[in-house]
């Protein structure tokens, strides 16, 4: 009886302890703490913020230019920036390949420019990428979606049959053919970096649509629309106010992994000869000098830097994204 | 259900319409078509004998005109002649099959049989030490670009350690016979193989993954671990069998970014599949085989979605249209 007494307080303790320690958590509250439950999509985070710094601060911080050209004395071994005077020396060679040093912490590439600079560079050059394409997908998606989801019908009909030519279409042999059109009007490697955007971004917008249409179809019978529709707002409001916002959640994740397959895709192209262009680095088009047999044999440095970076940033974007997908389902609770 | 594969089918060949339309009208507008690119440089031809050319190719058409000529034949199965090979475009794309059908082939088979026995694994010790390395693996594996991995392959394996030939398909002035054209043939697909399902089994194994873990907590399965069924049952049984359906449909839409993505892996491994020989009808200009070719992918992938929306009623009694 004594014990049984003990056990009931110590109950009530335990309950009363409980009640205070009771924090009630909003939605988004609940989603981060199972977000950052989740280690590798933390560790995803933290590559992704650690790449940007070294991206957006790093070339303010490294002495050497984008495109600058090193030069080498061979007589006396001294090296020369592009800026100096008296490169037309006879002695005087492109310092290329150099071995890793305290000047050049990854050597210098085929033609005599910082590697390491250059990976600031390209990366700047390749989330830029990944970012600008993921935007125009997603407006082109969220819209088309938005509508067909919406009106259903014959606007629907029509965006989804867009929508499956749109996956229908082979994409590698059409950025080849779509980049000999580039060339054939010749436009400089400046504005193709743009319209390789611009393409990527009309061709990837087929899958935003599908699936921001699938939750709008759901989201649509809801009570909230009801109630909506008895306010008689118009129904743009409709759509972009009261619909749009409840596909947050999806969208987010479809972004933040795409944002990773771009960037992937984008040094596949360079890898054809399609993406970005000389003279400006992307990772795409650095890691593809591992299609240079001496270089893949002897110059590891030159090579493998760039191609690890894209693996480690794309990564980290799929761990943020599992991460999402398993912070965002209630189902997954467990 | 008749009904409905029939209107699908109807509507895919809407589709399909639609593609052809705007892959024509992408070739046709590149400047330089097939014509200039082969008499580049040849002080010998006249404008003329080039004017006589374009006509023999069916090059001196205008776009429209030019699309409407190649959709007749089309729809009576002429898919024109590949000005590289002076072949009918389906004869050339029948003899470069096989290669791609094996690559594409094999490697969804190791696929399939690596994401599911893992995914199951990853998803019964979710937020695990097992877990957290299977997913980290095989994300690894799709964030590599295929062109990179597969040239430190070659740097280690053919370069380094010369355990593998570096690229084509046999070995030269070897003339193999049976089990030994077998083997050789094995020695030169492993590399591109290795590539592919590296490379693309992350996607399905997530998926797996995914699926089983909604699966695990459904009530469903907690009902058979309380009557006491063995765990392997459980898995097995219950829980298995019901992620099968959205794999089903997984499966079927991964097929045409096979042959695709062969283009690249092909190129690489110098592989005589369709791929390769599609990047080289993209660097000559030579539209019909390139017509030929996509059209072949993009109607794989609707067959691809046809067919398993089809087994996803087959395979799901709820499911009904």
């Amino acid at each position: 009886m004594e014990e049984n007494k003990e056990l009931l307080e110590q109950n009530q303790k335990e309950q009363d302890e409980f009640e205070q320690n009771q924090v009630i958590m909003t939605p988004g509250q609940l989603v981060m703490k199972r977000f950052f439950r989740n280690k590798l999509a933390v560790i995803g985070l933290v590559i992704i913020i650690v790449m940007a710094l070294f991206c957006i601060i790093g070339p303010f911080l490294s002495p050497y230019g984008e495109y600058e050209i090193f030069y080498i004395d061979m007589e006396t071994g001294i090296e020369h920036r592009m800026t100096e005077s008296g490169l037309g020396a006879a002695s005087m060679g492109v310092n290329v390949k150099a071995p890793i040093s305290s000047a050049h912490w990854l050597g210098t590439d085929p033609d005599g420019r910082d590697v390491f600079t250059r990976l600031m560079y390209g990366g700047r050059i390749s989330l830029t990428v990944g970012f600008v394409v993921v935007i125009i997908e997603l407006i082109v998606g969220i819209i088309l979606g938005g509508l067909a989801g919406y009106y259903g019908g014959i606007v629907d009909m029509i965006i989804m049959r867009l929508v499956e030519v749109f996956y229908c279409l082979p994409f590698v042999p059409l950025m080849l053919i779509l980049s000999s059109l580039f060339l054939g009007y010749g436009i400089s490697p400046r504005y193709k970096i743009y319209f390789i955007m611009i393409v990527m971004g009309i061709l990837y917008w087929a899958g935003v649509a599908r699936n921001v249409r699938a939750q709008i179809l759901s989201l649509r019978e809801m009570e909230y629309m009801q109630a909506a529709e008895a306010t008689g707002i118009r129904t743009t409001r409709k759509i972009f106010k009261h619909l749009i916002p409840n596909t947050i959640p999806i969208i987010i994740l479809i972004a933040t992994m795409d944002v990773g397959g771009v960037i992937l895709t984008e040094s596949v192209l360079s890898f054809l000869g399609v993406g970005i262009a000389w003279p400006y680095a992307s990772w795409g088009n650095m890691a593809n000098a591992v299609t240079d047999s001496i270089i893949l044999k002897n110059y590891p440095n030159i090579w493998a830097p760039p191609g690890i970076l894209i693996l480690l940033t794309v990564l980290a974007f799929n761990f943020i994204g599992d991460g999402m997908r398993d912070a965002f389902d209630p189902r997954m609770k467990r | 259900m008749k009904k409905y594969i029939i209107k699908r089918v109807l509507i895919s060949f809407v589709v399909l319409f639609g593609v052809s339309i705007l892959l024509y009208g992408i070739a046709r507008a590149v400047p330089g078509d097939y014509v200039s690119n082969i008499t580049a440089g040849n002080q010998n031809v006249t404008p003329e004998m080039e004017q006589r050319m374009r006509e023999l190719y069916g090059l001196d058409k205008g776009i429209v005109e030019g699309y409407l000529s190649w959709l007749g034949d089309a729809l009576h199965g002429d898919f024109g002649t590949s000005f590289i090979y002076q072949k009918p475009v389906v004869e050339v794309i029948k003899s470069y099959m096989a290669p791609t059908l094996a690559l594409a082939g094999i490697s969804m088979i190791f696929e399939i049989l690596l994401a599911i026995p893992f995914g199951i694994i990853a998803a019964r010790k979710q937020y695990s030490l097992t877990d957290y390395t299977i997913v980290a693996i095989a994300i690894m594996g799709i964030s590599l670009p295929s062109f990179f991995f597969a040239s430190v392959l070659r740097r280690v394996f053919s370069i380094g350690l010369g355990w593998l030939p570096i690229s084509g398909m046999v070995t030269a002035r070897m003339n193999y016979q049976g089990w030994d054209l077998f083997v050789d043939y094995a020695r030169h697909f492993a590399l591109p193989i290795i590539v592919f399902v590296i490379t693309g089994v992350g996607g399905l194994l997530r998926y797996v993954r995914t699926n089983m873990l909604e699966v695990l907590s459904a009530d469903y399965v907690r009902t058979a671990r309380a009557k006491g069924l063995p765990e392997y049952k459980v898995i097995g049984k219950h829980a298995f069998r019901n992620t099968l359906i959205p794999i089903v449909t997984m499966v079927g839409g991964m097929i045409p970014g096979l042959f695709s993505g062969a283009v690249i892996t092909e190129g690489i491994f110098s592989l005589e599949g369709l791929g390769n020989v599609a990047l080289k009808a993209v660097y000559s200009g030579d539209i019909p085989y390139l017509m030929g070719f996509n059209m072949f992918i993009a109607a794989l992938t609707l067959i691809g979605t046809l067919v398993s929306d089809i087994l996803y009623a087959v395979v799901d009694p709820r499911v009904r249209y």
